[in-house]
């Protein structure tokens, strides 16, 4: 009965959504606005259908209802309730409809706010988000129904069905298969559908591109107007991103936090792209420049968005994050092909009337430094695409699988990370318009020279990997210039009575979107230190020890006191070692490294005991272990330094984010929207002269 | 001992040095003639570092749980004892299991096309970066300056940057007030 | 500035040019970019070799025991390809049945059996076999060639080739029983 109640509001949503493409096709092209009225609310409606969709779905898993195909493949009987809702996203059908309610709600609060200034967007944008949303629903209902149901046929075999089949009986499993143990982790809730609403809020910014597209509004506003979403979308992608990484380095046991998988890779590539163009952005604002360019990078953005999950969900690739071989590829595939090839056709018919005259008076201009930094931006995203493609292209010309990994990523990107350390440097520190050399090596003087102290005091402290100290140094730069520039702001506003507290409060506050960015800058720094920390200073060791023995990894040393063993209620077998972390000689830490054995799903995890504090990470995994034996358990410790400050990065980062994406007034709408007649500001003929 | 005969004996001392010193590695593993040297886990794993689990998706060999990677690892500590060298491993490793094993495409044949590509790819950005500032670029010249004053960039007060850093957060917040 | 530029490129490069090569650029990418994912997808759709299609006749396989068997040369005789590995649990459940059949089909000297071992190691897969008393051949798929021919999903898989070199059936996972060995095989004999 849920069943078929969720089956019909995912059947409604989509034919909402197919409406309301329609209407707002017909009212914009005829010039009727009640039609693209009535498109705005089919749209809205697609929120409660999918709500209600995937409001079914949870019920149907935490209810074992196994007979519901989905439900068996993803859920047992002994999983926890918390896992069972979450299991909505633990395979292809069920997050399928995940992505299309967080696209839906998305798309329906963009619709819901006040449309009396842009209009002429509206319609457009209705048209390009539930394109999008009925695409996936679409997926859904055809292809991957989360609601399809088992039944036994007269021959024997259980096949998947919505309705009933002619002569078969309902099937009912005793236990479903059990979600997989990869996702079984807490860290798990949240990276997924942080990952999703990333993907999916770039959506909106998109959509907008290509309304001011078809309406041929090249102004700035479509920029002004998504900023915040653009931003939100960066944050959501930012956050997946880096809770991915912690839940690598909790769960998966390998010492790691990123491995260059292919699907790593492709989720990165749209932050890659979305990073570049929220810089460049800037500049069309400021200068009303570099409009095709935005056009292009939010376009590549989208694409890569789409292109990412059909990566991840066609087969194609095969990784720890893909999904189960589907047949939903050539329909993603066509997708992508169209969707595509039409926003290029659009952007090339608008190519003359996006034409501006970028002049760069000076090199070290903010342009010109914002310009060489969306070129590399762009360099990576495409070294790194070459990176996911290769393996393709390989098995395709000489049938071989090979493998693109961290050296090839490492060497093709690392640098390029580096120069864009550099300028993220130099950049706030140059002026728009016109910067100096002579201006701007004044100011660079002592940054420069506390990187080079820093780098001395290094050598001095036995650091000799050349690459390691060029990565401190720049750390040192950068850093000191974002402190330099909040104690600058600081002492400015000191200087007029403020007091300290005020001052640092009402200086970020009054420019969020300054002052947010130079704290994810700092975010940045505090990252590239941990990143750096573990790539040229990790050590490791492993050893069989007896129960009572030792292993010592440089100034750290673990024994293995005991080992236990025990089934879970939820359906593990868990042999948990107990170690204690020494350090110079003093106990400092109680860790517990184990290895889970799932029992439904006939896997194991590795799950390593931890010792953290802010300068390294001890880290004990249990490789393997004797039950009777005086040979003990082999467990492999690593030494991590620095790793900490990749976490603590990472929650600057989002912090400064959240300080830029705050919700504010729109400037723009407080200061003409009502005064003045909105014609004035916008469609600026000649930005440069305007303002002078 | 005239001078010369003493350079000859002062190089030779340090090649010597060199030799003994620099590659105790070499001579332990290759050279040593002893039959079955003990090989640790760390040089097992220092060696399937450099691999990928064949069955696997993307897991290294050394941090690959499953029990299939536990008797590759055998097999790589055996080969040790037999003193393969690394390059040894790895390549029967790639002619038994295929090249995926490898964390980066061996460099030959059509997979030179993986590392040629992302060089090329900066260039063409280079390329790109100087046709753009061909076209873009205007150094700034005086009449120009004079012609068309910018207002927040312009009047670059050289001197003490305290004072135009205030100027312009100043000229920021009217801008957004 | 002039206002003739239609460069669609990344970056506005001035073109003078009326034929723009920057779209020509830009479409072609896109264009390469779809057929290589389009083959793939199409590769990856179809899966190896399909039912009724010739299974290439250079593939080799050298067994432990340093014989080699080409699919090639036993065209005539009816060929059961089982994939499996010492790792694989499920591999081991039909290992009895699958020995059984070879000792029934072996005197009629109609069918051959070739066990393809899929990466494992060659210490564990002999004392795999040698566990389960396999006496039919047995050798490692080198450079997983094999596994990449038949575009092999796991362990165990098992295809049976008719003696024209036609797949006639293929099993994903291991056999129930004998019976269904059986019955495969006679419909490649039947042929």
């Amino acid at each position: 009965m849920l069943a078929y109640i969720g089956y019909g509001a995912l059947w409604l949503a989509f034919v909402l959504s197919l409406y309301a493409i329609g209407a707002a096709v017909y009212g914009a092209l005829n010039n009727r606005f009640e039609w693209v009225e009535s498109a705005r609310r089919a749209a809205v409606l697609t929120w409660p259908m999918l709500l209600l969709t995937a409001g079914s779905i949870i019920a149907l898993l935490v209810t074992n209802q196994f007979q519901v195909e989905y439900v068996a493949s993803v859920t047992s009987r002994a999983m926890p309730m918390y896992l069972k809702i979450t299991a909505l996203w633990g395979g292809q059908a069920g997050s399928l409809v995940f992505w299309s309610l967080l696209m839906t709600t998305f798309g329906s609060a963009v619709m819901l706010r006040s449309w009396e200034r842009d209009r002429e967007f509206l319609p457009w944008v209705i048209v390009v988000t539930m394109v999008t949303l009925a695409f996936f629903i679409g997926l859904n209902l055809f292809v991957e129904n989360p609601f399809a149901r088992l039944w036994a046929t007269m021959d024997g075999q259980v096949i998947k069905a919505v309705f009933q089949p002619q002569g078969a009986m309902p099937f009912t499993p005793r236990d479903g298969n059990g979600l997989n143990p990869l996702l079984r982790h807490p860290g798990m809730i949240a990276h997924p559908p942080m990952l999703y609403a990333g993907f999916v809020a770039f959506v909106i910014p998109y959509a907008f591109a290509m309304a001011a597209l078809i309406t041929n509004r090249t102004d700035a506003r479509w920029i002004r107007l998504t900023r915040r979403w653009s931003l939100a979308a960066w944050l959501f992608l930012s956050l997946g991103l880096i809770l991915g990484m912690r839940w690598s380095y909790d769960v998966l046991g390998w010492g790691g936090y990123w491995g260059w998988d292919p699907v790593e890779v492709s989720a990165l590539l749209p932050w890659l792209t979305g990073t570049a163009f929220l810089h460049s952005v800037m500049i069309q604002e400021k200068e009303g420049l570099l409009k095709h360019w935005n056009m292009v990078l939010i376009i590549l953005t989208y694409a890569l968005v789409i292109f990412g999950t059909f990566l991840t969900r066609s087969g194609v690739l095969s990784s720890v994050h893909a999904f189960a071989q589907s047949a939903i590829g050539p329909l993603f595939f066509a997708f992508i092909g169209i969707t595509f090839a039409l926003s290029l056709f659009l952007l090339m018919r608008r190519w003359q009337d996006l034409k501006s005259d970028l002049r760069i008076e000076s090199l070290l201009s903010r342009e010109a430094l914002f310009t060489f930094n969306n070129m590399i931006f762009v360099g990576v995203t495409l070294v790194a695409f070459w990176g996911v493609i290769f393996p393709i292209l390989s098995e395709l010309v000489t049938g071989q699988k090979v493998t693109v990994g961290p050296p090839f990523y490492e060497k093709a990107t690392g640098p390029l990370f580096g120069l864009l350390l550099l300028l993220m440097g130099i950049a706030p520190l140059s002026a728009w318009g016109y910067a100096s050399a002579k201006r701007l090596g004044k100011l660079l003087l002592v940054p420069a020279a506390f990187a080079v102290v820093t780098v001395a005091a290094l050598l001095v402290a036995g650091i000799r990997s050349l690459w390691a100290l060029v990565g401190f140094g720049l750390v040192a730069f950068v850093g000191y210039i974002v402190a330099e520039e909040f104690v600058r702001g600081v002492r400015a506003r000191m200087r007029r009575g403020e007091s300290l507290p005020v001052a640092a409060y009402r200086l970020i506050v009054r420019n969020r979107r300054r002052y947010g960015g130079y704290i994810v800058h700092l975010g940045v720094i505090l990252m590239a230190l941990g990143i750096i920390g573990t790539h040229f200073f990790a050590s490791e060791t492993q050893a069989t020890i007896p129960e009572g023995g030792k292993i010592t990894l440089g100034r750290y040393a673990m024994t293995y006191d005991a080992l236990q063993q025990f089934f879970a209620p939820d359906g593990r077998h868990v042999a948990r070692a107990i170690v204690t972390v020494y350090k110079d000689g003093q106990p400092v830490a109680e860790v517990h490294p184990r290895r889970d054995f799932y029992l439904d799903s006939q896997q194991p995890m590795t799950i390593p005991g931890v010792r953290s504090t802010w300068l390294d990470d001890f880290y004990v995994i249990l490789v393997d272990w004797q039950p009777i034996s005086v040979e003990g358990a082999t467990f492999k410790v690593y030494h991590q330094p620095l790793v900490g400050w990749i976490w603590i990065g990472g929650l600057v980062f989002i912090v400064g984010t959240l300080v830029a994406v705050w919700p504010e007034p729109d400037p723009e709408e407080r200061t003409t929207a009502r005064k003045k007649p909105a014609r004035t500001r916008r469609g600026r003929p000649l930005p440069r002269s305007a303002r002078a | 001992m005239n001078k010369r005969q003493l350079w000859y004996a002062l190089g030779l001392v340090v090649v010597l040095v060199l030799a003994l010193g620099a590659f105790p590695g070499v001579t332990a593993h290759a050279a040593d003639p002893t039959p079955t040297p003990v090989i640790t886990d760390d040089q097992v794993n220092a060696v399937a570092h450099t691999l990928y689990c064949p069955v696997c998706e993307n897991t290294p060999l050394d941090v690959c749980g499953t029990q299939a990677c536990a008797q590759w690892r055998e097999l790589i500590r055996q080969q040790l004892q037999q003193g393969w060298t690394v390059e040894q491993i790895q390549q029967y490793f790639v002619d038994n299991y295929g090249a995926r094993v490898l964390a980066a495409p061996p460099r030959k044949g059509f997979w030179w096309l993986a590392y040629v590509v992302p060089p090329l790819i900066i260039l063409a950005g280079l390329y790109i970066l100087y046709r753009s500032l061909k076209q873009w670029y205007h150094p700034r010249q005086a009449t120009t300056e004079a012609a068309a004053p910018r207002a927040d960039a312009a009047a670059p007060a050289e001197d003490g940057a305290q004072d135009e850093y205030l100027r312009r957060m100043e000229e920021e917040l009217h801008r957004r007030s | 500035m002039s206002e003739n530029e239609t460069l669609p490129e990344a970056n506005p490069a001035p073109g003078k040019k009326k034929v723009s090569w920057g779209a020509i650029v830009v479409w072609g990418g896109l264009l390469a970019l779809l057929v290589i994912v389009g083959l793939m997808l199409n590769r990856t759709q179809k899966g190896g070799i399909a039912i009724g299609e010739t299974v290439p006749a250079d593939l080799e396989m050298t067994a432990f025991d340093g014989s080699t068997y080409r699919m090639g040369d036993l065209r005539g005789k009816v060929v059961l390809i089982n994939f499996w590995a010492s790792w694989c649990t499920t591999c081991k459940d039909e290992a009895a049945a699958l020995e059984q059949a070879w000792q029934m089909e072996q005197p009629k000297g109609e069918v051959v059996f070739l066990g393809l071992d899929y990466v494992d190691t060659e210490p564990d897969a002999k004392a795999y076999l040698e566990r389960f008393d396999v006496s039919y051949p047995n050798g490692p798929d080198k450079a997983t060639r094999w596994a990449q021919v038949f575009h092999l999903r796991g362990v165990p898989e098992t295809y049976i080739v008719d003696r024209e070199g036609r797949l006639v059936y293929k099993k994903i996972g291991p056999f129930r029983d004998l019976d269904e060995i059986m019955t495969a095989l006679q419909l490649a004999l039947e042929k």
